[in-house]
């Protein structure tokens, strides 16, 4: 029997880059095939290509032996072919059904809209992969693991065949990410075929059937996670061997480098987004703040920053109060900011990549003579940099939008970790990030906290957070629930922890530190 | 020493050509090449002795459109440039004042271009800090009239004085005029687009106030006072000719604030809040400030070009100043990509076309608002870039980041659509 989908030498290039070099991929009926690689390894273009976004210079496609011709979308869905975005496309104050039915409608005398039918369609679809899905639910009450579940039913509801799923579990809670896993596993055993993108080796390990490996446009390799283990697929995602485990020492904290007390921070709408908390971070040590995304963490770093004033409450930084005081008050006293957002917060993409590297200290000395910038200096600071930190640029006038993800981080934490700095408040310092950068970027981090800078690190990812924390407190719907010894806990704890479930802590640690490997 | 002058002006000139072709100059071209064609398509349609000759036969037809088109431009080439026999006859003879008498067309060309230079300067300055200001009509208004009435109102100061004086109270009256919208943006959100509009009519409706109220000639009315000899800027010929040092005012001032945009942290913080003011603002820039500030200028910069016009040349306040001077700059900057020195080329590219418009029409009956519709196609053909790489068989541009009239979000779309 042909197989449901097979793509044989598709090349796709772009101004100077080889985005896909002859990729051949097939898709048995069945079987979730994990498209493994690195961020910028070509896993996006070839899915677009599927899709229909883009179309391959070479190439050719076959959906259950039939060569076929996908120049948009709809021949997509048409072929059976149907795409979760990492992003959902959902309108978040339409029901379900409306969500589902939009730019497919039931009518009903051609004009009239149907939506007891479409609605009856999608329970059918829900029961029968085990969804829990209700129809007349408004989007924007669900959580993110049920939004998800829309997007799935919204292209089963066209009748897809095939669901390519696009970094699904970016956006999960680690027991939301087991659900999710398991509808996957109900999808193919009733006959759908999956392909699943990423770039997580634990991920790749937990739920695919066959692993492919796309480096620099090529496929590198092929493995099952019988035959595979995460180093070595981490090493042929990489192109070199990569060190998945963070070395550090235990923490010798010093004296208290940020204060927080009572913190209260409303959003723009006058909500409650922090509520009255209150931690603190000593020189040497790593605090890190787990949580799902939106739980307040943005708003937290933003009101730290200067950026958000904080509503009541009091942030101390160095003793002194910074409760008022604009970003570069905070800046000058030696605080250090990953943005959570690199491309929207923390770099001017349009600029050249040595005016990005200067971006909070362009008006100091060396940097410039009174108003005069320097740019001799400007750029030799950018030379230095570009070396030290390992940037991979055509050169420092390059334009900072033109590197890859981990790349522009790399700009941002060099341009934050060259100074000296007391305090590092970093945000999702690796979303998004390929394995080898996120692993270049931790190092540094501890190395930062060897030298004593007190580091606040905010992420969703669990794994990051228990490996490189030295103290961990999770926040939920904007209150600090727990702060505890990252020694304590399991990331099983910390996971109901993040779900809002109030648990006692066992204070059995799973394994000892130094240890612990990085699953990413 | 010398050796040393010598590279350093080698090295300006190198900067200055660096600087150019980062915007595209070749799409620039072609999208003013294409324009002219399709003018004079445009020209030729609207003209009814082509379909007489068209009814005798095609090629008559044919022709006759050539001869037209040709007409046209060379007539418009002649009224900004000057006749090119006449020019270079001038110059073998030698003799001063057939020369100026040649010549006087193009210097009459580099007069109109003087507002276009300063209001160019201003809204490019505007767009690269962020700021769309569409009030520089407005502006230039209000320096004139406020320019006007320091040239009458204060005797027998010495020029040196009284020159500076009254270009100043033009500079401040048009950053009055930016400050406001500025000032709205950046502390309430009120968008710069619809205040700079209103503040536009406020402009006009007091202009025609003043001038008709407090600021009027006792003796003649709907005017105001000629200003004093003493206001009046330096003109280079004796009359007719108008040429004067205004010209140079206004490349000092786009070499000025090229050199502010891009040599220091002033510049920096414009461009950067420009670009991103989220980023901005996360670097400790303070982007309200930088609103504030740049609409301002660009404010100052078109006062300052009204002023120019009014002691250079008007020396008096009408009812009406005419202009329109301050919307077509926008094209001006637009089409220069926002460089200042750039600007000194479009700037005089809107000017000598004006300027020369005027003989066009006189020989070939062809109506000035040609010149409109020219102008429309070329910056249509750079707003739509693609048009044009799909014309000539362009290769998209490997960075667009600076791309003539797009921006970030544009592009990605573009992409996503499956280009």
């Amino acid at each position: 029997m042909a197989s449901v989908l097979e793509l044989s030498n598709i090349t796709k290039r772009f101004p100077g880059v080889l985005a896909n070099d002859h990729i051949n991929l097939r898709l048995e009926k069945g079987e979730i095939l994990a498209l493994l690689g690195e961020n910028g390894a070509g896993k996006t273009t070839l899915m677009n290509i599927l899709y229909g976004l883009y179309s391959p210079d070479e190439g050719k496609i076959k959906v259950s032996g039939n060569e076929i011709n996908i120049s948009n979308p709809r021949d997509a869905i048409d072929n059976g072919i149907g795409m979760v975005h990492q992003h959902f496309m959902l309108v978040p104050v339409l029901t379900v059904t409306e969500n589902v039915m939009l730019g497919n409608e039931f009518t009903k005398s051609g004009v009239f809209l149907d939506k007891q039918k479409a609605a009856q369609k999608i329970r059918e679809i829900s029961d029968q992969f085990h969804l829990n899905i209700d129809p007349d639910a408004i989007i924007e009450d669900l959580p993110v693991g049920l939004q998800q579940r829309v997007e799935i039913i919204k292209i089963l509801f066209r009748n897809a065949e095939i669901l390519i799923m696009d970094e699904p579990s970016a956006v999960l809670t680690p027991q939301e990410v087991d659900e999710l896993f398991k509808i996957m596993r109900n999808l193919v055993d009733q006959g759908k075929s999956i392909i699943f993108i990423t770039h997580k080796l634990k991920e790749v390990m937990e739920c695919a059937d066959r692993i492919m490996v796309i480096r620099a446009g090529k496929v590198v390799g092929e493995a099952t996670p019988v035959t595979a283990d995460t180093k070595k697929l981490a090493a042929m995602m990489v192109g070199r061997p990569v060190e998945l485990k963070v070395q550090k020492e235990k923490s010798d904290p010093g004296e208290i480098i940020l204060e927080v007390k009572d913190l209260t921070v409303l959003d723009k709408g006058k909500k409650i987004v922090v509520n009255n908390v209150s931690f603190d971070v000593r020189n040497g040590e790593i605090l890190g703040i787990a949580g799902v995304q939106g739980n307040g963490q943005t708003e937290l770093v933003c009101s730290l920053t200067g950026i958000l004033k904080a509503e009541s409450g009091q942030v101390s930084i160095l003793g002194k109060n910074v409760t008022t005081s604009n970003p570069r008050q905070i800046t000058e006293l030696g605080v250090a900011h990953v943005p959570e957002d690199r491309q929207d917060d923390g770099l001017i993409l349009p600029f050249p990549v040595h005016d990005n590297l200067v971006l909070n200290t362009y008006y100091l000395p060396p940097f410039s003579k009174g108003a005069l910038i320097q740019p001799e200096l400007v750029k030799s600071n950018a030379r230095e940099l570009v070396k030290d930190f390992d940037i991979r640029t055509p050169g420092i006038t390059a334009i900072t939008g033109g590197l890859s993800g981990g790349n522009q981080q790399k700009v941002i934490v060099a341009r934050e970790f060259s100074r000296p700095i007391k305090l590092l408040i970093a945000s999702q310092p690796t979303r998004g990030l390929d394995v080898g950068s996120i692993e270049y970027i931790h190092r540094r981090m501890v190395e930062k906290r060897d030298e004593g800078t007190a580091i606040l690190l905010v992420s969703t990812e669990l794994d990051e957070i228990m490996q490189l924390s030295d103290r961990i407190a999770v926040m939920y719907r904007g209150e600090i629930i727990a702060i505890v010894d990252a020694d304590m806990v399991t990331k099983e704890e910390l996971g109901l922890l993040m779900a809002g479930v109030k648990t006692e802590i066992s204070g059995k640690k799973r394994k000892p530190r130094q240890v612990r490997e990085i699953v990413t | 020493m010398e050796e040393n002058l010598k590279n350093q002006n080698q090295n300006f000139i190198k900067i200055f050509l660096e600087e150019l072709s980062r915007n595209s100059l070749v799409f620039i071209f072609l999208a003013i090449f294409t324009g002219l064609v399709i003018g004079g398509i445009l020209a030729a349609a609207t003209t009814e002795s082509i379909y007489q000759a068209f009814d005798v036969s095609f090629s008559e037809g044919v022709k006759a459109s050539f001869e037209l088109i040709w007409s046209t431009y060379s007539s418009l080439f002649q009224g900004s440039f000057g006749k090119p026999n006449e020019m270079a006859a001038s110059l073998f003879s030698g003799d001063k004042d057939e020369v100026l008498g040649a010549f006087r067309p193009f210097l009459e060309s580099l007069v109109t271009t003087i507002p276009y230079l300063f209001s160019g300067v201003a809204i490019a300055l505007g767009f690269k800090a962020g700021v769309f200001n569409i009030g520089a009509e407005g502006q230039l208004y209000m320096g004139a009239i406020m320019a006007a009435w320091a040239g009458f109102t204060f005797k027998g100061l010495p020029p040196i004085v009284h020159v500076p004086l009254a270009l100043g109270v033009g500079f401040m009256a048009g950053a009055v005029w930016g400050f406001i919208p500025g000032f709205l943006k950046a502390k309430t959100g009120a968008h710069e687009v619809i205040n700079t509009i209103m503040m536009n009519y406020i402009a006009f409706n007091l202009t025609t106030f003043l001038v008709t109220g407090p600021f009027q000639d006792p003796n003649e009315s709907f005017k105001t006072p000629v200003i004093e000899e003493s206001a009046k800027l330096y003109r280079f010929f004796d009359p007719p000719m108008r040429f004067n040092i205004g010209f140079f005012i206004a490349i000092a001032a786009a070499v000025i604030i090229w050199y502010i945009l891009y040599k220091t942290t002033w510049g920096f913080e414009f461009r950067a809040v420009g670009l991103n003011p989220n980023a901005s603002r996360y670097a400790g820039i303070n982007a309200t400030l930088v609103t504030i500030l740049a609409m301002s200028i660009s404010g100052a910069l078109s006062g300052l070009g009204g002023a120019t016009m009014m002691l250079g040349v008007t020396f008096r306040q009408t009812q009406s100043l005419s202009t329109g001077y301050g919307f077509d700059s926008i094209a001006v900057a637009l089409l220069a990509n926002n460089h200042p020195l750039a600007v000194i080329l479009t700037a005089m590219l809107f000017g000598f076309m004006r300027h020369g418009s005027r003989l066009m029409q006189l020989q070939t009956g062809i109506p000035i608002d040609i010149i409109s519709i020219l102008q429309g196609l070329i910056i249509f053909f750079l707003a739509a870039p693609a048009i044009i790489r799909t014309l000539y068989r362009l290769k998209e541009p490997k960075n667009e980041f600076e791309g003539v009239l797009t921006s970030v979000e544009h592009r990605e779309g573009a992409r996503m659509n499956g280009n």
